[in-house]
């Protein structure tokens, strides 16, 4: 997945003064800038083949197909959930009532198609699962920003109150079970080989697409572009990571089709954060809210935006939690989602300050969490274990980020 | 230097409740030339600034712009007749890049409502390039990591990129070392030469006697002298800031201290 560029120096704007470098100058520019504090991925991917390394000498299970796909299947709810977190930590703000938002949305379709005579469409129900988390962002947003209340303190409101709207929601039936195929199927049926293998290929070809439309065009605008060689190192890179992930899956029960939701919604929120306005606004408010509103940028509008997209892939989330755990009841939304969601934005490498950030940060981070959980839970250790050892690498990530944070400053990068 | 005046100001006035800020200030910015405008802390300088940037509404008096009377009463009426203003604090956003800051809140978009990134770096690099500033490896590098001077230098061509015929620099030498000042005092140069009118405003007046053309003098809110750089001296320019002479003296007509005026 996007691990596989992480090698390359900071995608087409890591183009330099001296570009005909080739090869040989595009390692040297991104050597320089790790040893210049700006490390990008590379701690996290680091850090992941540690704990690979780490769990599979204490138990063979670990990198085994079956497990890979396992992986997949846990990290995507805390995947979803935490790219919203990135939304509000770029511009320095927080939201702490995902995890129960993700109840409502999970509570709301299951109890929506319960099948007693009067239960809606699947669509219909998922539509309004999303609908509410929409509201609820945006409900949010106009309190943080039309009052002008910290949103630490709105969301620890909505904490509580929408922890309440699941317990009401629930009422006395104590466990809702699912029983509508499709939603099921969102977090238990797997893509037939043969599509996975096209899909890889498409999503190949596609990308090389994209990298040489871009050199064409700066070409033709006379500014520098990467060397072929290292479009074609990225390009042979991204190739051979998602055949590996294509074709491990497809040794066990094949890719699950959360893969494709997490998939899809990186490639749609990378595309909004990169390529739109909207998203150049949103680090742009991060960064420097005063400069935006000088700029005639509409802060206000930007922030409820904000907190409506975080609170809609919280309740991604709560769809993608309820699918797998086949029910909802009135846990919905609590134990350590809220926790594990913001800490994998953060581990992944989102700024808590705002402004810096990306999107691929939550698939990284919450791929960290779910290995440690799944690990931890393969050596039969309890939560006491796992809860103690994920706040340590909490905090060794964001220790990893200030440090380089003070190198960089140190270059005179920062 | 042209008698054809960019900007003018005729008794302009602008009070804060009793508070008078400003009290028939007439002020001439020709095209083509640096206009310095001095005066003590307090002396009206930032509000005069404001009134032209349609921050602040005139109580009296008109503004002349390119020769029609203007009526600015916001900032994108000001940046509409090619006003900018480079504020001290240069408003940047440290995370984004050089081109991002250049263009912010003014993208350039391509038909499918994406960010032209291509057109906007060409654009943002022609335009350094224009104002010779080159001490600016790469335009994708992050203000972070720039010099105070390079963000000033930013900050002015962000200015001048909109078609501005005129340019305000709010203390643009304020935070530079030595070296960091001679490059903005350059770039200020050269923004006059292109044919922009150009405010300084500096407490400077090393800066002033190096760049400047005309210093019009503010005091308590009043105009008390105007000079040509070439025909006067830092101590003639350090008289008039500190004791010009007041066409109106302060708390005789309302009943306030000359403390209550304010800048």
């Amino acid at each position: 997945m996007s691990t596989a560029t992480a090698p390359v120096p900071g995608g087409p704007a890591g183009a330099d003064a001296d570009a005909p470098g080739g090869m040989a100058g595009a390692v040297r520019d991104w050597w320089t800038n790790v040893r210049g504090g700006q490390l990008g991925s590379l701690p996290i991917i680091v850090g992941l083949v540690i704990i690979a390394i780490v769990f599979q000498t204490q138990n063979d299970r670990f990198l085994t197909a079956g497990n890979f796909v396992n992986l997949i299947v846990q990290s995507a709810a805390y995947t979803t959930i935490a790219m919203g977190i990135v939304f509000v930590l770029l511009l320095g703000e927080i939201d702490l009532s995902v995890g129960y938002v993700s109840g409502v949305a999970g509570v709301i379709a299951a109890v929506l198609l319960i099948p007693d005579g009067n239960e809606l469409g699947t669509g219909v129900a998922i539509v309004l699962a999303l609908g509410s988390g929409v509201a609820i962002g945006t409900l949010h947003g106009l309190i943080i920003t039309k009052i002008g209340i910290p949103s630490f303190v709105v969301t620890l409101a909505g904490l509580i109150a929408w922890n309440g709207v699941v317990l009401l929601l629930i009422g006395s039936r104590g466990t809702v079970v699912l029983q509508d195929d499709l939603l099921i199927g969102l977090a238990n049926d797997f893509l037939p080989e043969g599509v996975s293998w096209i899909l890889m290929i498409a999503a190949a070809a596609i990308f090389a697409a994209i990298q040489l439309n871009e050199v064409r065009v700066r070409r033709k605008a006379g500014l520098e572009h990467d060397p072929f060689s290292v479009i074609g190192l990225k390009v042979g890179a991204l190739a051979l990571a998602l055949a590996v992930v294509v074709y491990v899956a497809n040794e066990d029960r094949g890719i699950p089709y959360l893969l494709l939701v997490v998939g899809f919604f990186l490639l749609f929120w990378g595309f909004v954060l990169r390529r739109t306005k909207f998203g150049r606004y949103v680090y742009a408010v991060g960064g420097n809210a005063e400069a935006a509103r000088r700029a005639g940028i509409n802060v206000d509008r930007i922030r409820i935006q904000v907190f409506a997209i975080c609170s809609f892939m919280a309740a991604v989330g709560g769809l993608v939690l309820a699918s797998r755990l086949r029910s909802v009841d009135t846990n919905s939304g609590g134990g350590e989602i809220l926790l594990y969601s913001i800490a994998a934005a953060v581990i992944g490498g989102t700024s808590l300050f705002g402004g810096i950030g990306h999107i691929k940060s939550a698939i990284l981070g919450a791929l960290v969490i779910a290995s440690i959980d799944n690990g931890l839970g393969l050596l039969g250790l309890g939560s006491g274990e796992k809860f103690l050892i994920t706040g340590g690498v909490l905090l060794l990530a964001v220790t990893v980020d200030s440090l380089s944070r003070r190198r960089q400053t140190q270059t005179g990068r920062a | 230097m042209s008698d054809e005046a960019l900007l003018e100001l005729r008794g302009v006035s602008k009070h804060f409740g009793a508070v008078i800020a400003l009290h028939e200030v007439d002020f001439r910015v020709p095209a083509g030339c640096v206009t310095a405008l001095v005066g003590d802390n307090g002396a009206g300088k930032s509000t005069l600034i404001k009134c032209v940037a349609g921050i602040y509404r005139i109580d009296g008096g008109e503004i002349v712009y390119d020769g029609q009377p203007v009526n600015i009463t916001h900032p994108r009426e000001a940046s509409a007749l090619g006003i900018e203003v480079v504020y001290q604090d240069l408003a940047l956003a440290d995370n984004l890049d050089v081109v991002q800051n250049m263009f912010l809140g003014r993208e350039e978009l391509e038909p499918m409502r994406t960010l032209d990134e291509t057109k906007m770096e060409a654009r943002a690099r022609d335009t350094l390039k224009g104002l010779s500033v080159t001490t600016i490896r790469s335009v994708r590098q992050t203000v972070a990591g720039l010099s105070g001077g390079q963000r000033q230098s930013v900050a002015v061509a962000k200015a001048v990129m909109w078609n501005s015929k005129l340019v305000i620099l709010d203390e643009p030498t304020a935070a530079l070392g030595v070296a960091q000042t001679r490059q903005v005092l350059d770039l200020v140069k050269r923004l006059a030469e292109q044919g922009l009118g150009v405010i300084l405003i500096s407490h400077n007046l090393f800066d002033i006697f190096e760049v400047a053309d005309n210093i019009m003098v503010l005091r308590l809110g009043q105009n008390v002298a105007e000079f040509k750089r070439r025909e006067t001296t830092e101590e003639e320019v350090v008289h008039a800031i500190t004791a010009g002479t007041l066409s109106k003296v302060p708390g005789m007509a309302v009943d306030e201290t000359s403390e209550g005026v304010v800048a």
